[in-house]
């Protein structure tokens, strides 16, 4: 298999155990088996203590498996994460308060040495894609913490990874600046053809913007349960900003709005109570 | 945007200002009635009015004092400064360093720095200016040290993995994240150790040594009593540590664009 | 609140047990680097331009760290009849120092908390007398210290004749007066707006505000501006010491054997090392009140 067709995730059998202060062992992942097919969008949706931020810090090379394969691109996470395979964003945004808006952008560029004017022409690019072309000067101070977070995003993007890893980056936004951030994530993610792992508590915002949700439970973390998810493919984009004016945020809302998506978000809860008992 | 943060703060500036003024000015009138009046002998006290006739009288050799001990302060404070930024530098990188220089930067901070005026007198000499440097010096590096180890020891944890999942290399994580997130704090440090700098420059001169500067000028007019011109000297040096103390502040306000709320 | 400079207390017996012997290390490593010094750089030291950039190494400048420590069992007059050594004589005075130091730091403490609780209570005090307490911490202060010495023998005090001890112990209180109460003020309003708010609402009087919620809630600020006066009390007792001439203290030896000894330097040191002593004991002395107050420490900032 050649890197291109390679599946951007591939876990089979992981387990992760912490050493406890106390001496003892915390089992944070168990036997999880999950696949990604490239450009697809996983949610990964669980209670406070089920793994669900230990396995995507693992596929970042943040943190070792103890036992399992892991597989980002067809090779190893460390790999992977020195040849810059994957875009990160946090649940804090994590800017540099010493660069600008659009030097934040570049930093995965500046660090592997990419020259200046293209960093910039890059930097420009990304800053129109998420909205915030006419902030690129202003310090992240300066900007709310939704726009932070769209240079989070940006920045994540900056090497054109085929991955995109996400740690609840929505978790500290009120929910109407969240409600914006997935649909522009929904257009960003069908723009680049990315996949995306993505960490999440919020079950409607898992069911909006997957093709798969996948639940998980604690103690140990594991895999117990995978819904279809009700992400508008293709309707963002394709429709999206050429036609008639629509606005991403319309499929979105849509799908918001539909039976469908309440009938999904049940089942990820039952699923989620099931899970827990 | 501007106009609606600046309205109130001129307000409260105003509010501000006002009383420290009027205390300072009849704190001044009373001390000058008070010495007059109720005749409070000059070795106690002298008049503000005294005092600022002997400023007067005393200015040519006021300046020259001021210049040879802001001198002696402002060589130490860059000699000071650079070493402490340095060693704390060194700290960060090796574990080893780092608990080597923690136990000696705490023991100063506790240990009567300018005591050592007299070891550096008989190590260099008394007749260079050196000795009152180097005393000023060690004095310096301490709250440099400290406040600049603890500036490249604020590096939060999503940072870290940010660089960690850029595969930023040890000296880029210091170009990019450690170094300029210290910026504050080691602004903070010069602020600090900017007055200090002349604090010691002077009480390293009553240990002995050249005797050109203007702690030695308070301790010989005072010595013939001449307390009125001694307490010129003192006002003289009260305005050097102000001096250094705004220069610091400026320095600090200058370098850091987004003025840090921690306090040391 | 502790500085940065001090090591982390471990958790582990292990982590702290290495924590003190990196410290002993670090304390030897200086020995042996004074002793390099000596062995390698030439007894007159080096110029460059006639500027001496290393220092003169001789036995007359720069003792063994052995002499130094054997002179402390010298007889500190030779051939008296009464027999005392440096050693004796420099713990004396570091005693006498410290007792001063004490007594200035407890008397500038109560004035800097008391002005501190009227500061607290009244905004305009606050405003007008703050800045020239913070202002006070940047400027030479100790440079009035040759003018209380003035004061020796020349005014009386409720029908006392004003002792020159009390000249050093007034400037080591005057010294520390300054950082205790700005630390204290600083403590005093740390208190969020809620829980005050809170006090409020259960109809408690300033007192109770005080006492439960304002005091416990400023020692994570005491403790650190105390250790600064006690610092700064320590510097002021030496310093006035010497400008008073007052005798009997560690600072005033510092001086005295730094001028009769240009033959041997070994009895400076000893008095120097007192002197450091003497700061470290004062610095262990907060450390105490630390301790006993340590379970404010944690207050919810």
């Amino acid at each position: 298999m050649t890197p291109d067709t390679a599946a951007p995730v591939e876990l089979v059998g992981l387990d992760k155990t912490f050493a406890a202060s106390g001496g003892g062992a915390v089992h944070a992942l168990s036997g999880i088996e999950l696949r990604l097919a490239p450009g697809e969008f996983v949610s990964l949706i669980g209670p406070s203590g089920c793994g669900k931020s230990t396995l995507l810090r693992v596929v970042a090379d943040l943190e070792q498996p103890s036992s399992g394969t892991v597989l980002v691109g067809g090779k190893s996470p460390r790999q992977a994460r020195l040849e810059q395979d994957y875009g990160i964003a946090f649940q804090q945004a994590g800017l540099l308060e010493w660069r600008t808006v659009a030097e934040n952008v570049e930093l995965p560029l500046h660090v592997h040495g990419v020259a200046k004017a293209e960093r910039r022409a890059r930097a420009a690019e990304l800053l129109e894609m998420v909205g915030l072309a006419d902030f690129a000067a202003h310090r992240p101070s300066q900007l709310s913490g939704g726009m932070q977070q769209r240079v989070a995003i940006a920045r994540s993007l900056a090497t054109r990874p085929k991955l995109l890893l996400m740690d609840e980056p929505f978790g500290a936004l009120d929910e109407m600046t969240r409600e914006r951030m997935q649909a522009e994530l929904l257009r960003i993610a069908d723009e680049t053809g990315a996949a995306v792992l993505f960490v999440t508590h919020s079950i409607p915002e898992a069911v909006v913007l997957s093709d798969r949700v996948v639940v998980m439970s604690p103690r140990p973390g594991r895999i117990t349960d995978v819904v279809k998810g009700r992400r508008p493919r293709g309707a963002a984009t394709t429709g999206g900003r050429g036609v008639d004016g629509a606005r991403p945020e319309d499929a979105v809302d849509d799908v918001r709005e539909s039976a469908d998506f309440f009938t999904a978000v049940t089942e990820v809860r039952e699923a989620l109570r099931k899970g827990s008992q | 945007m501007t106009t609606a943060v600046e309205g109130p703060r001129r307000r409260l500036r105003a509010g501000r200002v006002w009383p420290p003024v009027v205390f300072g000015v009849v704190a001044l009138l009373l001390w000058e009635l008070l010495v007059t009046v109720s005749g409070i002998p000059a070795f106690l006290l002298p008049a503000p009015s005294a005092i600022a006739t002997q400023v007067v009288a005393s200015f040519p050799t006021i300046l020259s004092t001021a210049a040879v001990t802001g001198g002696n302060a402002l060589v130490g404070l860059v000699v000071g400064f650079v070493l402490g930024v340095g060693l704390a530098l060194l700290a960060a990188r090796s574990r080893i360093i780092s608990e080597l220089a923690n136990p000696l930067v705490s023991a100063a901070a506790a240990v009567p720095i300018v005591a050592l005026a007299p070891v550096f007198t008989t190590m260099f000499g008394s007749t260079t200016e050196l000795p009152r440097r180097l005393v000023v010096a060690v004095v310096v590096v301490v709250p440099v040290f400290v406040s600049t180890a603890r500036g490249l020891a604020q590096v939060t944890p999503v940072h870290h993995d940010l660089m960690t999942a850029l595969a930023a290399t040890p000296t880029q994580f210091s170009r990019f994240v450690r170094l300029p997130g210290a910026v504050p704090y080691i602004m903070t440090g010069l602020r600090l150790a900017a007055p200090a700098s002349v604090i010691a420059a002077i009480v390293a001169e009553y240990f002995g040594g050249l005797q050109n500067g203007l702690g030695s000028r308070i301790t010989s007019a005072a010595a013939n009593t001449a307390y009125a011109r001694a307490w010129a000297f003192v006002v003289a040096s009260i305005v050097l540590g102000l001096a250094f103390y705004l220069a610091g502040l400026l320095a600090e306000r200058l370098v850091t664009r987004t003025p840090t709320r921690r306090e040391p | 609140m502790r500085t940065a400079g001090q090591v982390e207390p471990g958790r582990s017996p292990w982590s702290r047990w290495r924590g003190a012997a990196m410290a002993v290390a670090a304390f030897v490593l200086l020995v042996v680097l004074w002793e390099l010094v000596k062995l390698v750089v030439p007894a007159d030291g080096v110029s460059v331009g006639g500027v001496r950039v290393l220092p003169r190494t001789s036995d007359a400048a720069m003792p063994h760290v052995w002499t130094v420590l054997g002179t402390l069992f010298d007889p500190e007059v030779a051939g008296a009849a009464q027999q005392r050594s440096v050693g004796a004589a420099v713990l004396s005075g570091a005693l006498f120092t410290l007792r001063l130091s004490l007594g200035g730091l407890l008397l500038g403490g109560v004035l800097g908390v008391l002005l501190a609780l009227l500061m607290q209570r009244s905004g305009l005090l606050e405003r007008a007398l703050l800045p020239y307490i913070v202002a006070s911490q940047t400027v030479p202060l100790i440079a009035i210290a040759p003018l209380v010495a003035g004061w020796g023998g020349k005014i009386a005090v409720f029908g006392q004749p004003w002792q020159p001890w009390a000249s050093v112990m007034v400037i080591a209180a005057y010294l520390a007066f300054f950082p205790i109460a700005v630390g204290m003020l600083r403590g005093l309003t740390s208190p969020r707006a809620e829980d005050v708010e809170l006090f409020r609402a259960l109809a408690c009087g300033w007192w109770t505000t005080l006492i439960r919620l304002r005091l416990p809630a400023s020692v994570p600020f005491l403790i650190p501006a105390a250790r600064l006066g006690a610092a700064a009390a320590v510097i002021g007792a030496i310093v006035a010491e010497i400008s008073t001439g007052t005798r009997g203290g560690v600072g005033r030896l510092i001086i005295e054997y730094a001028q009769a000894a240009t033959g041997d330097p070994s009895r400076m040191y000893t008095a120097i090392l007192g002197a450091a002593v003497l700061g470290l004991v004062a610095a262990g002395a907060v450390g105490l009140l630390d301790l006993a107050l340590r379970r404010y420490q944690a207050v919810a900032r």
